[in-house]
């Protein structure tokens, strides 16, 4: 994989992972003139199409938007099968992940994402032992809060603190 | 100084900016508070303000001031500062700038921390985006971690072993010893990732790749990992609908094809494996056809065996019928890599293939197309051109172009007979003319010149076709040409293929005109127009009408036009004498035929330059004068005098001009061959003549031709030998050797034919004008006769020679040719 974007429906950005070295105007470049690609394709059409010379494969998920971009030998159907993954595991993690958990903790979901892969590359295959590990890091923090955000009337607003008893707290 | 806000504040306080101007008056705050919190070298905070920078990086703004920040955060004891540095790291700096080299210390240390999560930590960053010094600096201790019992940093440090590799290859070596049990490993984690990296060195290095194919024994080892896999029962942890980890799977299947591949003993090895996993995946989720497919690239790259390979494409047949989109996709893409190598099993389903043709999704028609063009042959020609340009009309610009191409490539090699060709190229011209290549205009005008009995039904729907649009250059450009060419056939409602249409020549050279003034016509539509006005001058009896016209774009701003007009104003004046020879029919062009039938190479200009440039043009005034006096002399009504393939050159003009009389096709690179008569350096052009006697053809009828003798009068004797023209049957082509039993030579030999009109006659060049005396040697000539109408061949010859000093002149009938000839 060379690189893998996240974005909503509007060409909002919300997580670019970049596996080959690229100025940040290079990867500016390519975000926005994939994203609108992207985002001008009908909901019906195929999730993979040749872009520049890379192959792009997408998938909605909601408001977000998951795109990949893979080396020719990569298989495509596999590729989605990664991202179908990950997805699962944003969902385990934050408990029926909607885009306002990962707007909101971009940073863990970056963690997920490199206890997932590495270099561009699967580097575990069991969903469980994935959410172990970063449960483990979490607990190095020794801080662990949920935060549910309030948009709408219907949702609760609840902080959830545990005490810091091993390292020194920090909230961040 | 109070708290920086927190991260979560700052983003909820972002996300209720109204407009852009807004959002950015915020972070402009918020960059200038951390700002100066870094430059207080505050480290309590330092976490949280690099996360809050991050965080207006994803949103597009400048954040490169924190980079200096990241590597005191990697610095740092604390767990959370190295993680949101590493992250950091990752995010803002690349290898281009020198300040990532810092980190190489920093991550030193941590490839040996004491908690394994933080060597995770420097693994993931090395692994991402580790610079070539960085991994040359670095290797050792990732070849380290490799050796680690530990899987959660073996998995790690496998995949970080890869980036090493990739960026700095010569370091491959270094690794080779700790991959030696990587694949006795339970760990998936590390078994994916082992395969990975033995698939990466095996990619990069035929030498690996041999020493893991014989030493390591790798292929059975893989074997049975994959057995493991699809045999053993329900696995919890690895399960994803029904199958055990498909990555993995998916990931062996890729490096068997590598090991495979060009290796008869390996391919026997994992013949078994493939067709199992083959025959048992379950197909109805994607993960499953995600192996199958990657199971059918396996099969199709290593040598396997035939009912494999059929499996494979049966598979391939599956998913072209199956509901999901990026299933024929797939399936497509395969075909068409396949289709070279197993062209017959992958016809079977054409019928599928032609069926995406009509998907709405703009990948699977493109490939739908591909691979339909692919498939066509003699057998489907009709069928699949029907759909094909069904295709063509209703399919979007941006296949227009290549479909077209497609379509009259196909059509050349594989056309059941020339009136659907000519029709298949309307039909084309007319929907998609402008799409149209700029080539393929002279390849259809000599297309149409070939087609010697569709001449009047060409012209006649080409002239239809120009009634109802002229917008389209390419077709405007080739219906002028042939309007130019045929129009007394237009005129006098010579068709026989369709009801001729009545159609006076004022209504044409309306039309013609037409095109000259519209807007819509490019310069070089006009050029072909006004030629075609030109050439009507000898075909229809409106002299003065034409003559109007070319004196009008005499003085027309568009210089090419001008020239044009200017020099054919010439012809009608002083040179009126050469204008009906110089405006004669094109003579048919030829297709010489490379290395077998089904390849068509251009004219001659282009294929035999060697050829025509022994061929130059000859003196100006000479070969006209004696094509008129054959002409005189047979008193020419039934005649057609040959023209000797090519015009003299205008008075005062450079030979390109010639070229532009004739109309415009740039085929011939170079001037026509050149006519019999008084080639002044006649180099026996050897190649031409020995292309066409030499059996190009493997027309086993052709060989049973037997030779005749023309003429035999004075000492000089004149023999005909034929041989058949392939792949065009309806051209005889006729050898004649001229010898000598004088005592003298024969020099100045000239040798002219001429044959009825029905017929099309080409002289080529002769080997000499010397016939050397007592039958010390031949000129040899090559004559080639089209004989569409397979019409009894007659020949009337005019000789010329000088012998003894005194010229020597003969006219002599060929009646006696043997029927085999023009049958």
């Amino acid at each position: 994989m060379q690189f893998m974007l996240l974005f909503s429906r509007q060409g909002k950005l919300r997580l670019q992972k970049w596996y080959v070295p690229l100025s940040d105007k290079e990867r500016k470049k390519i975000s926005r003139d994939l994203v609108q690609t992207i985002l001008a394709r009908k909901p019906k059409m195929c999730s993979f199409l040749e872009w520049r010379d890379l192959k792009i494969v997408y998938k909605r998920y909601a408001s977000l938007y998951f795109c990949c971009a893979v080396e020719d030998q990569d298989n495509e159907l596999i590729t989605l099968e990664i991202i179908h993954r990950y997805v699962e595991l944003l969902d385990k993690y934050f408990g029926s992940v909607c885009e306002l958990d990962i707007i909101f903790n971009f940073e863990k979901a970056y963690f997920i994402l490199d206890e997932f892969l590495l270099g561009g590359e699967a580097q575990e295959t069991s969903k469980k032992n994935v959410l172990k590990a970063i449960e483990q890091a979490d607990l190095l923090i020794g801080c662990i809060f949920f935060t549910y955000l309030l948009e709408k009337s219907c949702k609760l607003f609840i902080h959830y603190k545990t005490a810091a008893d091993l390292l020194s707290v920090k909230q961040m | 100084m109070p708290a920086p806000i927190r991260l979560r504040e700052l983003i909820r306080t972002i996300r209720t900016a109204r407009t852009q101007a807004e959002e950015r008056e915020m972070i402009q705050k918020e960059c200038a508070a951390i700002r100066s919190s870094f430059r207080e070298e505050d480290n309590t905070y330092r976490c949280r303000n690099v996360a809050k920078l991050l965080y207006m990086h994803m949103l597009g703004y400048p954040a490169h001031f924190g980079q200096l920040e990241c590597l005191k955060l990697i610095a740092s004891q604390k767990f959370t500062d190295k993680r949101i540095g590493y992250l950091g790291a990752m995010l803002l700096l690349d290898e281009r700038q020198d300040v990532h080299l810092l980190m190489t210390n920093c991550i030193k240390n941590d490839l040996n921390h004491s908690t394994q999560y933080v060597q995770g930590l420097a693994l993931c960053t090395l692994g991402c985006m580790g610079s070539s010094e960085m991994c040359r600096d670095l290797a050792g201790e990732v070849e380290k971690l490799l050796k680690t019992s530990n899987s959660y940093l073996r998995k790690k440090a496998a995949l970080c072993a890869v980036h090493v590799i990739r960026k700095v290859p010569e370091l491959m070596e270094m690794f080779l010893p700790a991959t030696k049990n990587l694949l006795s490993e339970k760990n998936h984690g590390v078994l994916h990732t082992s395969v990975v990296l033995l698939t990466e060195m095996c990619e990069r290095s035929p030498d690996m790749l041999a020493h893991f194919r014989k030493n390591e024994k790798l292929v059975p080892q893989l074997v049975r990992i994959l057995k493991n896999l699809i045999m053993s029962g329900y696995s919890p942890e690895h399960d994803v609908s029904g199958i055990s980890d498909p990555f993995l799977q998916v990931r062996i299947l890729r490096l068997l094809r590598i090991l495979g591949k060009s290796d008869d003993d390996s391919s026997e090895a994992m013949n078994d494996i493939l067709a199992q996993v083959a025959t048992n995946t379950e197909t109805s989720k994607n993960v499953g056809n995600a192996i199958l497919y990657e199971t059918v690239l396996t099969i199709m790259d290593i040598k396997s065996e035939s009912g494999l390979r059929v499996l494979a494409i049966n598979i391939l047949g599956r998913f072209l019928l199956n509901n999901d989109k990026n299933i024929r996709y797939v399936a497509l893409t395969s075909l068409l890599k396949t289709v070279q190598t197993d062209h017959n099993a992958v016809q079977r389903h054409r019928s599928t293939i032609v069926d995406c043709l009509k998907d709405l999704d703009v990948s699977i028609k493109r490939r739908a197309m591909e691979l339909s063009f692919a498939l066509v042959n003699g057998n489907n020609i009709r069928g699949m051109m029907k759909e094909l340009l069904y295709f063509l009309d209703s399919c979007d610009p941006e296949f227009k172009a290549d479909c077209a191409s497609g379509v009259f490539l196909a059509a050349e090699k594989y056309a059941p007979s020339k009136r659907w060709h000519i029709d298949t190229i309307m039909r084309v011209l007319t929907t998609a003319g402008s799409y149209v290549r700029d080539d393929s205009v002279p390849n259809l005008i000599q297309l149409i010149t070939n087609s010697v009995e569709m001449h009047a039904y060409t012209v006649q729907r080409l002239y239809k076709a120009l009634l109802d649009d002229i917008s389209q250059q390419p077709l405007v450009q080739v219906a002028s040409w042939c309007i130019g060419e045929y129009g007394d056939l237009l005129v006098s409602g010579q068709c026989e293929e369709e009801e001729p249409i009545q159609v006076t020549e004022d209504e044409v050279l309306d039309v013609l005109e037409g095109l000259l003034v519209s807007n819509l016509s490019t310069p070089v539509t006009r050029g072909y127009a006004l030629t075609a006005i030109m050439k009507l001058s000898t075909r229809f009896s409106s002299v003065n009408r034409i003559k109007k016209v070319v004196s009008i774009y005499g003085s027309s701003i568009d210089v090419e036009l001008q020239q044009r007009a200017v020099e054919y104003n010439a012809l009608f004046k002083k040179y009126d004498h050469m204008r009906p020879a110089l405006l004669e029919r094109m003579p048919i062009m030829e297709k010489t035929a490379t290395n077998g039938p089904t390849e068509i190479v251009q004219t001659n200009g282009e294929t035999e330059p060697s050829v025509v440039e022994s061929k130059h043009p000859p003196p100006v005034t000479q070969p006209t004068n004696q094509a008129n006096d054959l002409l005189d002399l047979l008193g020419g009504n039934d005649v057609v005098p040959v023209i000797q393939t090519t015009m003299p050159t205008k008075p005062a003009s450079a030979g390109g001009e010639l070229l532009d009389l004739l109309g415009d096709l740039s085929l011939s690179g170079g001037p026509p061959p050149a006519p019999a008569p008084s080639v002044p350096t006649s180099q026996p052009s050897f190649l031409l003549d020995g292309l066409s006697s030499q059996p190009l053809f493997n027309d086993i009828a052709a060989a049973g031709i037997p030779p005749m003798t023309a003429y035999n009068k004075n000492g000089l004797k004149i023999d005909f030998t034929f041989e058949r023209a392939n792949p065009n049957p309806n051209i005889a082509v006729i050898t004649i050797h001229a010898s000598n039993s004088t005592e003298a030579d024969m020099t100045d030999f000239v040798f002219q034919a001429a044959v009825p009109k029905t017929f099309q006659l080409q002289l080529l060049s002769p080997s000499s004008n010397v016939v050397p005396a007592l039958n010390q040697g031949t000129v040899t000539q090559v004559i080639r006769v089209l004989n569409p109408q397979k019409q009894q061949l007659r020949m009337r010859i005019k000789l010329t020679y000088t012998l003894k000093g005194s010229a020597v002149q003969d006219l002599a009938e060929v009646n006696n040719f043997p029927p085999q000839s023009w049958q």
